[in-house]
């Protein structure tokens, strides 16, 4: 068997950092190519380089056995090489027609092309509308015109950037089938996941990258989750012990967060309404919320933390206390505390130091301990310092420097420190959006089981995650987020991932209820 | 009101309107491109200023004409040097560039103070311009209004029709997922810019050769900024530029008419008309915030730096 | 061709914060040396005239304190707008309005003197400056216009009315029918700093006053940490429990009031009356000077001596070489240009280089 790409030897640097080491990747005609690694193990540069993107410092790529330099995406295309984006490189305010017309470098009339694409996404089970503005669609909808535009390319080699980390368990499934339909036809995939049982499932061949460099080579099929994961992490990664499990009962238990009849109409263009929620969290408890992006789980969060405020003060409570109309840091002085899905920019400023932004969300949960000088409000830099080392030893958060700017850690660094400015106050309840996202793996194994013990000392906590077997893992209960409605909690040990699914899918628990 | 005053009222109105739309369509395109540029006024006097100055030395409007919008371009590609290349703040670039613009057009201009200008002359058909009330308003206008005209046309078609303005378009909504899929981010940027440059400089020729047809200091008087406003007011839609333009073209003539009849009202406060119209005009087009943000372009005034 | 890219830097090298401007200062001067010998004067001579001479006399100090005034007391407070992303470019505006309001009072009360009428004066000149950019403020906050335009148009506005004023209702009954008002009695005029020597006026004094309070506030205080959160991340502000609106209040009325007091204090100090125009343009020199600064108000008073000197310069430039006084305004753009040109180096890598010669390898594109 021949190979259709090989590559060799590639290096590239960014600054002190080798992102790929002399990487080598070969994919043969009409197989699934898994590429697995961490986040940050060089990946995307690796991808980037086959799509035109970046260009390697050293080492060559080889297609159909001829030396090839991929200057640009459009030579990439050229070539046959295809991508479709883990962040989707879509436009919102166009439409499905003129996103598609986009990526294509000869173009016919956009009608002609619009219903090429309708009929190409109906023989490969994609159905979409190509009038609509991208910006109204679902992510999965987005993926689909992804895929479709990428398939009108008729490549030969599909590279697919973790495509299912934003569909329900049934969507990936319908994916599935799309590309082992793709594979009979005799296209070659580059299945770029973290997800090991995906990856067992379709692949029989993948290459795995820790650190920019190649450390294996297998047969996905005949190795266990477990050895992956090892071979990706480097080293065993531990399970989460969990401390006390108290389910959906455990009414002893004191009532810290309540939230009764939350609805907000949506708030800009591409906003979700939010619809009658309901929360009731006791101590010691975990409510994990799961849903695909976009269905209001950012909407929500603002909702409770304050950053969008409620009319009415009962809607929401903390510790018994009507906090409706209350902003964040009236909120944080009743004990609760916040995490956003987004790091740089919402959770913390990256031009700042880590002590400034230790100081952003304590300022005034914390404010006699950081604040001096009566209305003056002169800033206590020594107290934060010595909060900032209690929390880099607490989460090990790497960085280089005393006190650096926040952009110069890694993704998973600044969240560990943005989680750890929070557990460091010892809150009531914690209400954390994807605390695990983008985190390597040994990081969030220890993310989550600090939240467990947090929960373990009388806190409880509400999670919001896409990753289904993060919630399965430290949650006691699930509820699903979607169309801005969230459902009924269903207790962790009586759920299933196909019912939770369904429910991300838009099914209600009375459907489901109906269906067993 | 008699059909003569009303003929001629309409007929300032198109002329007072004509920098207006040209500067606001040149700034429309900038800003589909996703970058904001406050150097419009700017750009326009060194306009007015070069293309008086070739006019005067060519002893015809028409290499005015062709001059200030070359001067135009040239002088935006500073700008575009800074904000594309450099990645500078673009708000704080482009008022250096109306600073700039004013400075230079002052101290090029010092030798004109004072001389008569050569005047681009309005059309003339026989016949057609002759024909009562609307002869003139149709056919007897100024070259430069046609140009003005012609390009609303063009800009729509282009911006909607063609694949360079999807292009454009693209760029403007999301310059991330344009470098993506390989498009040339920088190039549409500056290309745009100097189209927005050569616009606002044909503008400004209009101050000086046809509107006033003399160089002061200064003659822009703020209209480079009321063309920023009528983008905003247009949200970025071209024929709703026409519409903008002639609407402030109107209220200028208005306060001209009503200062020229002696109304009671100090000049001072009727000539303050037009900003205060500005005003008013943004306020109310933003406070419709839901619409206003849908046709925004998503990175007017982001710069873009591709990582590596 | 050739090629420019940038890459971010990983980390931020201090002594950039403080080349960066020096270079920018550098190539101005180059480009001005290269603007005089086009005009056919000795470019070293010129630049000697322009930047040199006017700082050889005791008077001409003076003058130089009493042009960085203005700017500095405008220029710290549009730091601060500037900081917390507000873009108040109508400063000129609040400059004269303020002006007018303190005016006021020596105006239509000549016969009210005493120890009180100056205090007085600088109060309502603060308010009316805090006042006019209460606009601009109000209209960003209630319907999210844009700043920038309404600022700017409200100079417009304010000139107009300035000009009506002078010309109309507080003409100089005795004057003439010149375009001013009266001349203010002596307990309405800004004492002088040093009147043996030259006519700088305690103005200079509140501006550098202002620039050490507004420093402290920025670098020490909880105000200066919430004026930076909300200008670098909104959304990290509102997050930390910030009002972004409070905060669009406080920035146009500071800054406001500072530009009211720069009106007063320059009409109370230097000219001693209102006239038509009062102002070469200090409200938009201002912002050049905040950027020179790099928004810092301890270097905002080096950078408002800068740029006054460049008004002086261009003075001597015309009556010594023959040059039109309005290169004084060509060189402030080149400042402004060059300044945030040199500020791409403290936040990037500049990388120069020549296209082609990486493709020119085996084969491209499709095989």
């Amino acid at each position: 068997m021949s190979d259709l790409l090989r590559v060799q030897q590639i290096t590239k640097t960014f600054g002190p950092l080798k992102a790929n080491d002399t990487v080598d990747l070969d994919v043969a005609k009409g197989e699934i190519h898994a590429l697995l690694g961490e986040n940050g193990a060089g990946k995307s540069t690796l991808v980037k380089m086959l799509f035109g993107s970046l260009q390697p410092d050293s080492g060559s790529i080889w297609w159909r056995e001829s030396r090839v330099i991929i200057k640009n995406p459009s030579a990439a295309r050229a070539l046959g090489i295809g991508m479709v984006h883990q962040h989707f490189s879509l436009f919102d305010s166009l439409t499905v027609a003129e996103n598609i017309a986009l990526s294509l470098d000869d173009t016919g009339p956009l009608k002609d092309l619009a219903s090429k694409a309708e009929e190409l996404g109906k023989t490969y089970g994609l159905e979409l509308n190509p009038d609509a503005l991208v910006g109204d669609l679902s992510v999965g909808e987005r993926q689909r015109v992804e895929i479709i535009r990428c398939l009108l390319q008729q490549p030969d080699l599909i590279i697919l950037d973790e495509p299912t980390s934003v569909l329900t368990p049934q969507e990936a499934e319908k994916l599935f089938d799309t590309l082992r339909q793709l594979q009979r036809e005799g296209k070659s995939i580059l299945y770029i996941s973290h997800r090991l049982d995906e990856v067992k499932l379709l692949c029989a061949r993948a290459t795995i990258l820790r650190h920019g460099k190649v450390v294996a080579r297998c047969d996905p099929q005949k190795e266990s989750s477990k050895s992956l994961a090892a071979m990706m992490v480097g080293s065993d990664v531990e399970d989460v012990e969990r401390t006390s499990t108290p389910g959906l009962d455990g009414t002893s238990r004191p009532m810290v967060f309540a939230v009764q009849g939350l609805s907000q109409p949506p708030l800009g263009p591409f906003s979700v309404a939010l619809k009658g929620i309901n929360i009731r969290l006791r101590a010691g408890q975990i409510l994990g919320v799961a849903g695909v992006a976009g269905n209001g789980q950012s909407e929500l969060f603002d909702a409770l933390s304050g950053e969008e405020t409620q009319a009415q003060p009962g809607v929401i409570e903390i510790g018994g206390q009507a906090a409706g109309r209350l902003g964040p840091n009236g909120r944080r002085k009743l004990g609760a505390a916040f995490a956003p899905e987004e790091r740089m920019g919402h959770a913390a400023v990256g031009n700042m130091s880590l002590s400034e932004n230790v100081f952003l969300s304590r300022h005034a949960s914390d404010a006699s301990a950081y604040k001096s000088g009566g209305i003056l409000g002169m800033i206590r830099q020594n107290a934060l310092t010595k909060t900032l080392g209690r929390i880099v030893n607490a989460m090990d958060v790497r960085k280089s420097g005393d006190n650096p700017r926040a952009a110069t850690l890694s993704g998973g660094n600044l969240q560990k420190l943005v989680l750890g400015r929070e557990f460091d106050r010892k809150p009531k309840i914690l209400i954390f959006n994807q605390p695990t996202w983008g985190v390597d793996a040994g990081a969030a194994a220890r993310i989550r089981q600090t939240i467990i013990d947090a929960t373990g000392q009388g806190a409880a906590a509400l999670v919001i995650s896409q990753d289904l077997d993060e919630l399965f893992e430290i949650s006691t209960s699930i509820a699903v987020m979607h169309d801005g409605h969230l459902s009924e909690p269903i207790a962790t040990e009586v759920a299933t991932r196909n019912q939770i699914g369904l429910l991300m899918g838009g099914a209600s628990l009375d459907q489901l209820d109906v269906a067993a | 009101m008699s059909p003569d005053m009303i003929e001629a009222i309409l007929l300032t109105t198109m002329t007072a309107a004509t920098p207006l739309l040209l500067a606001a369509l040149g700034e429309l395109v900038v800003e589909r491109s996703g970058v904001l540029n406050l150097g419009v006024e700017g750009m326009m006097i060194i306009g007015a200023v070069s293309g008086f100055a070739a006019a005067q030395m060519a002893g015809t409007a028409w290499a005015g004409v062709i001059f200030a919008p070359l001067c135009g371009a040239l002088f935006s590609l500073l700008f575009a040097f800074l904000t594309v290349t450099l990645a500078t703040n673009q708000v704080a670039t482009g008022l250096s560039l109306t600073l700039l613009g004013l400075g230079v057009s002052g101290m090029a201009g010092e030798a004109f103070i004072g001389l008569p200008g050569v005047k681009l002359e309005a059309l003339d058909i026989p016949f057609l311009t002759d024909i009562p009330y609307i002869g003139e308003i149709l056919f007897g206008q100024d070259p430069i209004f046609y140009i003005s005209i012609a390009l609303v046309a063009g800009v729509s078609w282009f911006t909607f029709k063609t694949r360079a303005g999807l292009t454009l378009r693209s760029v403007g909504d999301n310059h991330g997922s344009a470098h993506a899929l390989g498009i040339n981010v920088a190039r549409v940027r500056y290309l745009a810019i100097m189209f927005g440059g050569a616009c606002a400089g044909l503008a400004g020729a209009h101050l000086s050769l046809v509107y006033t047809p003399q160089w002061t200091e200064n003659m822009t008087a703020g209209r480079g900024w009321i063309a920023l406003a009528l983008v905003v007011f247009a949200s970025w839609l071209p024929w709703r530029v026409l519409a903008g333009a002639y609407l402030f073209g109107g209220i200028t003539i208005l306060q001209f008419h009503a200062q020229a009849q002696g109304i009671a009202i100090p000049s001072q406060f009727l000539s303050a008309l037009p900003y205060v119209a500005t005003i008013v005009v943004l306020v109310l087009i933003s406070a419709n915030r839901r619409m206003t943000m849908k046709n925004t372009p998503a990175m007017l005034g982001k710069p873009f730096v591709p990582d590596t | 061709m050739i090629r420019v890219s940038l890459e971010r830097r990983q980390r931020r090298i201090p002594l950039l914060g403080v080349v960066s401007p020096l270079l920018a200062l550098a190539i101005t001067m180059t480009i001005g040396a290269l603007m005089f010998a086009a005009l056919g004067k000795p470019p070293l001579g010129a630049l000697y005239t322009y930047f040199i001479e006017p700082l050889t006399e005791i008077w001409s100090i003076h003058e130089l304190l009493i042009k960085a005034t203005p700017l500095i007391l405008i220029a710290v407070g549009l730091a601060v707008c500037f900081s917390s992303n507000n873009w108040n470019i109508g400063a000129e505006g609040q400059f004269i309005i303020g002006a007018v309001a303190g005016s006021a009072l020596p105006v239509l009360m000549p016969d009210l003197t005493g120890p009180l009428v100056l205090p007085l004066m600088l109060l309502m000149g603060i308010a009316g400056g805090a006042a006019y950019a209460a606009i601009p403020a109000l209209l960003k906050a209630r319907f999210h216009t844009n700043e920038i335009l309404t600022s700017l148009m409200l100079v417009y506005v304010a000139q107009l009315f300035l000009d009506w004023i002078v010309r109309g209702p507080w003409r100089n009954p005795e004057g003439f029918n010149f375009p001013e008002t009266r001349s203010f009695h002596a307990d309405a005029i800004l004492p002088e700093i040093a009147s043996a020597s030259g006519r700088a006026h305690l103005g200079f004094v509140f501006a550098i006053i202002a620039a050490i309070a507004i420093w402290f506030m920025m670098s020490r205080t909880m105000k200066g940490f919430e004026i930076r959160v909300l200008g670098q991340s909104p959304r990290a502000g509102r997050f930390a429990g910030f009002s972004h609106r409070k905060m669009v209040f406080f920035a146009f009325l500071l800054s406001g009031g500072l530009a009211g007091l720069a009106g007063i204090s320059e009409v109370s100090g230097a000219i001693g009356q209102l006239r038509p125009t009062i102002s070469p343009g200090y409200g938009f020199t201002a912002i050049i000077v905040a950027f020179l600064g790099r928004l810092n108000p301890l270097g905002i008073i080096a950078a408002g001596l800068i740029l006054a000197l460049s008004y002086l310069g261009g003075e001597a430039a015309q009556i010594s070489l023959g040059v039109s006084d309005k290169v004084a305004a060509v060189f402030q753009g080149l400042i402004l240009f060059s300044v945030l040109s040199c500020d791409t180096l403290i936040n990037f890598k500049v990388r120069v280089a020549r296209v082609g010669a990486a493709a020119s390898a085996p084969q491209e594109g499709a095989a």
